[in-house]
């Protein structure tokens, strides 16, 4: 294989020079060992860590004054996080599946992650129903305005996901039994789901503890 | 896989070709990656309209762009007669500051960035890459139709109860949002809206650009052959991507602010004599937020500008860049840079002096590799064979304005200078000339420049030659009384200045005369618009590659390039960009895709 540096590392090159040349003109034009779409899922991923980064920040900043109230913790949303847990997990276990060419488990397994998706949506909206049933709006306290931030983007995050679930799915059902295409499209689901279970144990967390 | 011909030849040093004289120097390796299924339209609607062929996405952006920017400019027409001629009652005050904000706001925003990123950006990566498209046409397509609803979204602000917004481009809360600024209610709301869709239409096109530059290129085409248009480009996007999600932040929360009465950022206030619902937010906060986008944003639109001069001038001077690396590098660090800068917008906001100290040595630092770019485009120029034909005249005019306008941002960048210089006009004059006039002219130079490549054809010399003096002579008739308006005081943001003891005389009648050059140097650019028109249908029919220049996108099988760029097989690149009046050589260029065969005996020269 094509040994590759880092880009860091290759603005270093000096590309008139001979001995450059003759490597870069075996160079194929990837500065990365990786198909076009995870690079795309992992600019996706990057530019959404921002977004989260900076709420965060903001609610650094603001829970510090002095009109900041803790709003409760419904344990419906310990249920929700526990769906979120096993929903990751199961699309993990849906990728060594279509790995292991396993058509009917694949199947099995991508129907389970996106009800589980879903379950996790609804619970979410059944929290929202809950607080604001009991007096906890968004402004009556900005504590309560940014538990309502977070979860609505964190969930919309997840309907983002859902689309290409949605994609791979029927994709899958049209496949005729064959996996070679769609294995790397559950891997990246897997991937975005995985991510999207890290961001929202930080943002559960930082709700928790603060 | 392919270490056994990687050393086939011996390379002697100094003369490239004599070692590859023997043969196997122009071998490539296969094509590994296997071609990119593009999606061939067939109706008139998908050609042209939901066209998901990045040339055309890339016309759409730039004409989108530049429509948007026409009504800036006749705004800023509308606002320059009522500071003239405040007796003329042109303006209300109210229209005057909503006229200020989207002047603002469609400059910076709808008009440069898109045209530099999406414009030149969906144009030239591919082509200049090497790649038959981008890497998701379908998402570049949806990046494109979300940039339209954004703008769509803006307009419609003016149509509604209350008007747009006229908080000023910066849309610093409270005021944005409390009564009595202007459009403080829907006007405000759209606004942010029409940015919240921008940013998301923009997430969308720069996944595309960050995947095509990457991962897309055509065999030989390494990071470091690169021509230094796109690694403008590419840094520009990977600026985007740390700075927009910003705007996205501090705009999604005061909507919520504006509709449902948080308080994120909106403190406890007494307003017409009654208490608002808010309590304890943080305007400062918005500020950070804001200007942690707005920096890099100046970035975003000069890093693309940097790039394309770059070649415009290696090529109209037909000579290699001088110092390639040190030019990536300085694009490199000044993105990096600038994302430590930010709070240099907010010295007089009441923040901590210390603070400030910092934010100001980092602002001087910024001068450093800004000042290497200005020096190695001086020296490309020294002693080449200069074309001063309308990209060159359009080159060295942004190098001299980008000089000046960087020059008064030395005396900004310093606390104990900007203190009595901020909301002076001096400040309006520094960030015209940086990230108005300077970003402009490259965007002239380039049209010139690559307007051939678009249409086949050439834009007339004559009306160009014209609206180049008016321009560039203009913007400086325009400008340069600024700084003294801003020495003697005048403030800016005000409606009107009439006769008073805090106002010279001379302040008075440089107003007028700034007026009247804005009138002019704004009726050029009709005459810029007309040239387009006239020349896309009855131009004169360009030779391919006109210019004589050496990177691909004028090397395709056809000019212009049809759909999928590179007929049956892709190009293969054996150069850099650069190699011009290469000594030795038949011609005074070698294009990127020239095996060293056909060049025996010429020498590159080196940097």
């Amino acid at each position: 294989m094509i040994e590759r540096k880092s880009i860091f590392k290759s603005i270093f090159e000096k590309p008139w020079e001979e001995s450059q040349i003759l490597k870069d003109n075996n160079h194929d034009g990837k500065a990365l060992s990786m198909s076009g779409s995870k690079l795309g899922v992992r600019y996706i991923m990057l530019v959404s860590t921002v977004i989260f980064s900076l709420f965060i920040v903001s609610y650094s900043d603001r829970m510090l004054v002095h009109d900041w109230k803790n709003m409760p913790e419904p344990w419906l949303l310990w249920l929700n996080t526990l769906v979120l847990l096993i929903n990751s997990y199961v699309f993990h276990k849906t990728k060594v599946f279509a790995y292991e060419n396993d058509y009917t488990k694949t199947k099995k397994g991508l129907f389970i992650s996106g009800l589980l998706s879903y379950s996790f949506l609804i619970g979410q909206a059944i929290v929202w129903y809950l607080l604001m049933k009991n007096g906890y709006y968004a402004d009556a306290n900005p504590a309560n305005a940014f538990f309502y931030l977070f979860t609505a983007l964190h969930g919309l995050h997840l309907m983002g996901g859902l689309i290409f679930w949605g994609r791979t799915t029927s994709k899958l059902l049209k496949s005729d039994n064959k996996l070679e295409n769609l294995r790397h499209s559950i891997e990246l689901c897997a991937v975005y789901w995985h991510f999207l279970l890290i961001v929202w144990l930080v943002l559960f967390g930082l709700m928790l503890f603060t | 896989m392919h270490d056994d011909n990687e050393y086939k030849i011996e390379a002697k040093s100094g003369v490239v070709s004599d070692t590859t004289a023997k043969g196997d120097a122009d071998h490539l390796p296969p094509q590994e990656v296997p071609d990119q299924d593009l999606y061939h339209s067939h109706s008139w609607w998908t050609t042209y309209v939901f066209s998901q062929d990045a040339k055309y996405i890339g016309v759409q952006y730039a004409l989108t762009a530049v429509g948007t920017g026409l009504l800036g400019l006749i705004l800023s027409w509308l606002m320059r007669l009522q500071i003239a001629f405040p007796g003329l009652g042109i303006l209300e005050p109210a229209a005057y500051y909503q006229f200020v904000t989207m002047h603002g706001m469609i400059m910076v925003v709808y008009l440069l960035t898109a045209l530099f990123l999406g414009g030149f950006g969906n144009l030239l990566i591919p082509l200049m890459c090497g790649s038959r498209d981008m890497a998701f046409p379908y998402v570049n397509m949806l990046s494109y139709w979300m940039f339209v609803l954004a703008v769509l979204v803006l307009l419609a602000s003016f149509f509604v109860p209350g008007g747009p917004t006229g908080a000023g481009w910066t849309l610093y809360p409270p005021q944005a949002i409390t009564s009595g600024t202007p459009g403080s209610n829907l006007g405000i709301t759209l606004m942010l809206v029409s940015l919240v869709l921008f940013v998301a239409g923009f997430t969308m096109g720069g996944l595309n650009y960050i995947v095509t530059v990457l991962q897309y290129r055509t065999r030989g085409m390494t990071l470091m052959r690169l021509p230094l248009t796109v690694w403008g480009i590419f840094t520009a996007t990977v600026l985007a991507m740390f700075a927009f999600p910003a705007l996205l932040v501090g705009g999604i929360m005061m909507t919520l602010d504006n509709m449902l009465g948080t308080s994120f950022f909106m403190p406890a206030i007494i307003s017409m004599g009654e208490k608002l619902t808010t309590e304890g937010g943080s305007p400062i906060l918005f500020q950070h937020l804001f200007w942690f986008f707005g920096h890099p944003e100046v970035y975003i639109v000069a890093l693309p500008a940097f790039g394309i001069v770059s070649d415009l001038i290696s090529v109209h001077s037909r000579k290699t860049i001088f110092g390639y690396r040190m030019m990536v590098w300085a694009i490199v660090a000044i993105g990096a840079l600038s994302f430590f800068v930010w709070a240099h917008h907010m010295y007089v906001s009441g923040m901590n002096p210390w603070f400030g100290f910092f934010f100001a040595t980092t602002t001087l630092i910024i001068a450093v590799p800004t000042a290497i770019k200005v020096y190695n485009w001086i020296l490309t120029l020294w002693r080449g064979n200069i074309k001063l034909n309308l990209p060159m005249l359009f080159s060295l005019a942004f190098i001299v304005t980008f000089l000046n306008g960087g020059l008064t941002g030395l005396f900004l960048g310093n606390v104990t200078v900007d203190v009595p210089l901020s909301d002076t006009y001096f400040v309006v004059a520094h960030f015209h000339m940086v990230m108005g006039i300077a970003p402009l002219l490259v965007v002239f130079g380039a049209i010139y420049h690559w307007f051939p490549m678009v249409t086949g054809r050439m834009l007339d010399e004559m009306m160009g030659k014209i609206h180049f003096w008016i321009t560039f002579i203009g913007s400086y008739a325009i400008y340069f009384p600024m700084h003294y308006q801003g020495f003697v005081g005048v403030p800016r943001r005000y409606f009107e200045i009439y006769d008073s003891p805090y106002m010279s005389v001379s302040g008075l009648h440089l107003n007028a005369f700034i007026t009247i050059a804005a009138l002019i140097v704004g009726a050029a650019q009709l005459l810029f618009l007309y040239n387009l028109i006239y020349s896309a249908r009855a131009g004169k029919k360009s030779e391919r590659n006109p210019w004589k220049a050496n990177s691909l996108e004028w090397l395709t099988p056809e000019m212009p390039p049809e759909h999928g760029n590179w007929g049956k097989e892709l190009p293969k690149v054996y150069r850099w960009a650069y190699d011009f009046s290469v000594p030795g050589a038949k011609e005074d260029y070698i294009t990127q895709t020239t095996p060293p065969s056909a060049v025996l005996g010429s020498k590159v020269e080196r940097s």
